[in-house]
């Protein structure tokens, strides 16, 4: 009879070796991968920490007021941020409104009506569209679309509410419709792309079960596809928004550079962004620590938005 | 064979299916024609989400072209004044920034990024997963802040405004889009290559580094072209950083131009060669992003070609 003692340790030789093999990683190796990992996180933590220490002498010199502030005017050290806060809502928000129909009609075209044939190169120029660098964007906004949009589309957008809110004020072509069109073109790539990702995951049984039952294509697209890709496309949507909420130069460009509050989608604005990319340069430390504040506003804004965005897109995903 | 099915009690089921299928029958005009109409309205979604490209390109060939000539390409940029409007020189000082300024990121960015790419590929603990979930949050932040980051810890220890602190924001920046590409191609390696390589004795770097990162290669070119095609293109941070030169610099410790922040200050310029120049620039700048992007793709289309 063999006690469970001299067993496990016969000879002082361990049995799990047989099975689960030693790799040996070599020591230098993962010193590097680790090393490296750390390196890298402590970057992110200094990052984070760099925007908080900028911010600090604004936070506690003005407090929460920088939030709820209406006046902006850096030359007389009022730094009250709401205007901005609420032309970077207001632009991703009337942005997200044309580019979310648009984006999710196009990703439900590729994957499902065109043939793949064709879906391809057209997937590339989507994909294109996000590649146009977005002071280009700005540029074109700023020389081919304010022309059109004084002479053509704000007209004819005041006529619908004969000149009322929101469409009231003078029609310049630069401001917030401005700014939320071209938004509205930028983030579309974004939202096409995650779109496609997550309607892809999208069981084929019940595609086939809807068809086998006689569901006409509108009908398996409109109760079957968009409702089974209903959380993952949320999660595309807010990954579009979360580009749209910070993005700096092409709005910088086009919505005309007035920290005043917006009253109508006529008037002229400032995002935090946009203020940030415009006064940086120049400013008295005052205004910087200022200008630091409303970048962990946007750090803030943009953080949480991606990781609910994240965690949507992959139960989308995982369906 | 008629009489006995009529002679036969009616099947429930069958008299059912009939219901249905006359109900679908009826309603089936509506229904295609309804369908008809929404899939033609997703179809004009698409074209609508492809129009703006066209328009772009048609205004930037259309604008840019005529401004573009060799000197355009080579010289340094010159002020216009009253009397000579048209003298603008050329835009060689913000190719040259741009060159030295993402080629120092890319330094960075690209070992860096392959090796925590590798490092998330192999490694399953739990700080790992944070790492990964923060790089991803990383790659949808606004650029600018990347751009306040550069400013706090290098500009102002630094007491100059440099292109170094421009590459150091760009090389963040890339840092996170190489690691996810390079992730994902490092996983999609077969494991059997990796366990064939332990199992004849080689240790995890060896094969790592000889085996596992020669076929996940393609893979991480395709996402190191698409980030440097993402940084040459990035104008906040730089703004914010840079400062500006108009001769040639190739000092990264000093003051530089660069492609699109050329274009940022040329749009808002007072004369009109500027604002042309602005297109001229912006076009060399759309040619470097679209011969990456196309790089890429065919770097990712030869791999799938190997695969098969």
């Amino acid at each position: 009879m063999i006690s469970s003692k001299s067993v496990s340790g016969l000879n002082g030789h361990d049995f799990t070796r047989g099975v689960m093999p030693r790799v040996k990683s070599g020591r230098f190796y993962s010193y590097v991968l680790r090393g490296s990992a750390v390196l890298f996180s402590a970057v992110l933590v200094l990052f984070v920490w760099s925007i908080i220490r900028q911010s600090w002498p604004a936070w506690s010199h003005s407090g929460l007021s920088i939030i709820t502030g209406t006046n902006w005017a850096p030359a007389d050290s009022q730094f009250g941020a709401l205007p901005l806060i609420l032309a970077t809502l207001i632009t991703a928000g009337v942005a997200l409104l044309f580019a979310v129909p648009i984006g999710i009609g196009t990703a439900l075209t590729l994957n499902y009506i065109v043939p793949p044939r064709i879906a391809s190169p057209l997937t590339v120029l989507v994909e294109l569209l996000a590649a146009v660098p977005s002071v280009v964007y700005g540029l074109w906004g700023l020389n081919v679309l304010v022309p059109w949009m004084s002479t053509t589309i704000q007209p004819w957008l005041a006529g619908l509410t004969s000149g009322g809110w929101p469409f009231s004020g003078n029609a310049i072509g630069l401001g917030l419709v401005l700014a939320s069109t071209v938004l509205s073109i930028m983030v579309l790539p974004t939202i096409v792309a995650i779109s496609r990702d997550v309607i892809a995951a999208v069981p084929r049984d019940l595609i086939e079960g809807a068809l086998s039952l006689g569901a006409t294509r509108s009908q398996v697209l409109l109760k079957v596809v968009v409702p089974s890709a209903k959380i993952g496309l949320l999660g595309a949507v807010s990954l579009g928004a979360g580009r749209a909420l910070g993005e700096t130069v092409a709005v910088a460009m086009v919505i005309g550079s007035s920290p005043s509050m917006p009253h109508s989608l006529f008037s002229l604005g400032s995002t935090l962004a946009s203020t940030i990319a415009t006064q940086f340069i120049d400013s008295s430390p005052q205004q910087l620590a200022a200008l630091g504040a409303l970048a962990m506003i946007l750090m803030f804004l943009t953080a949480s938005v991606n990781a609910i965005a994240r965690a949507l897109v992959q139960r989308g995903v995982k369906g | 064979m008629t009489d006995l099915l009529a002679k036969l009690p009616p099947d429930p089921l069958l008299e059912r299916r009939r219901v249905v299928q006359l109900m679908s029958q009826k309603t089936q005009r509506a229904r295609s024609l309804r369908s008809g109409l929404f899939l033609s309205l997703l179809v004009s979604a698409l074209m609508v989400a492809i129009i703006p490209l066209f328009f772009v390109c048609a205004a930037l060939v259309q604008r840019g072209f005529k401004v573009l000539s060799w000197g355009f390409l080579t010289q340094v940029p010159q002020q216009p004044t009253l009397m000579q409007q048209d003298t603008i020189g050329g835009v060689g000082n913000a190719i040259i920034g741009s060159l030295v300024v993402d080629g120092v990121a890319a330094l960075v960015a690209v070992p860096l990024g392959i090796i925590l790419g590798l490092y998330l590929s192999e490694t399953q603990s739990r700080p790992a997963t944070a790492l990964r979930s923060i790089t991803e949050i990383m790659t949808g932040l606004p650029s600018i802040l990347l751009g306040v980051f550069a400013y706090v810890y290098l500009v102002l220890n630094m007491h100059a405004f440099t292109g170094f602190a421009g590459a150091m924001a760009l090389a963040l920046l890339m840092t996170p889009v190489i690691t996810k590409a390079a992730e994902t191609a490092l996983r999609n390696v077969p494991r059997t290559l990796t366990e064939a390589g332990l199992a004849l004795g080689a240790r995890q770097s060896k094969v790592s580094l000889k085996v596992v990162l020669p076929v996940a290669a393609p893979g991480i070119i395709t996402g190191v072209l698409l980030a440097l095609a993402r940084a040459i293109g990035e104008t906040a941070p730089l703004l914010l950083v840079m400062g500006a030169s108009i001769q040639y610099e190739w000092n990264p410790l000093h003051p530089m131009s660069a492609l699109p922040l050329m274009t940022f200050n040329y749009s808002s310029a007072a004369y009109d060669s500027q604002h042309a120049a602005a297109w001229g620039v912006a076009i060399v700048l759309v040619a470097i992003v679209l011969i990456l992007n196309v790089m890429s793709r065919l770097v990712a289309a030869f791999m799938r070609r190997e695969r098969h």
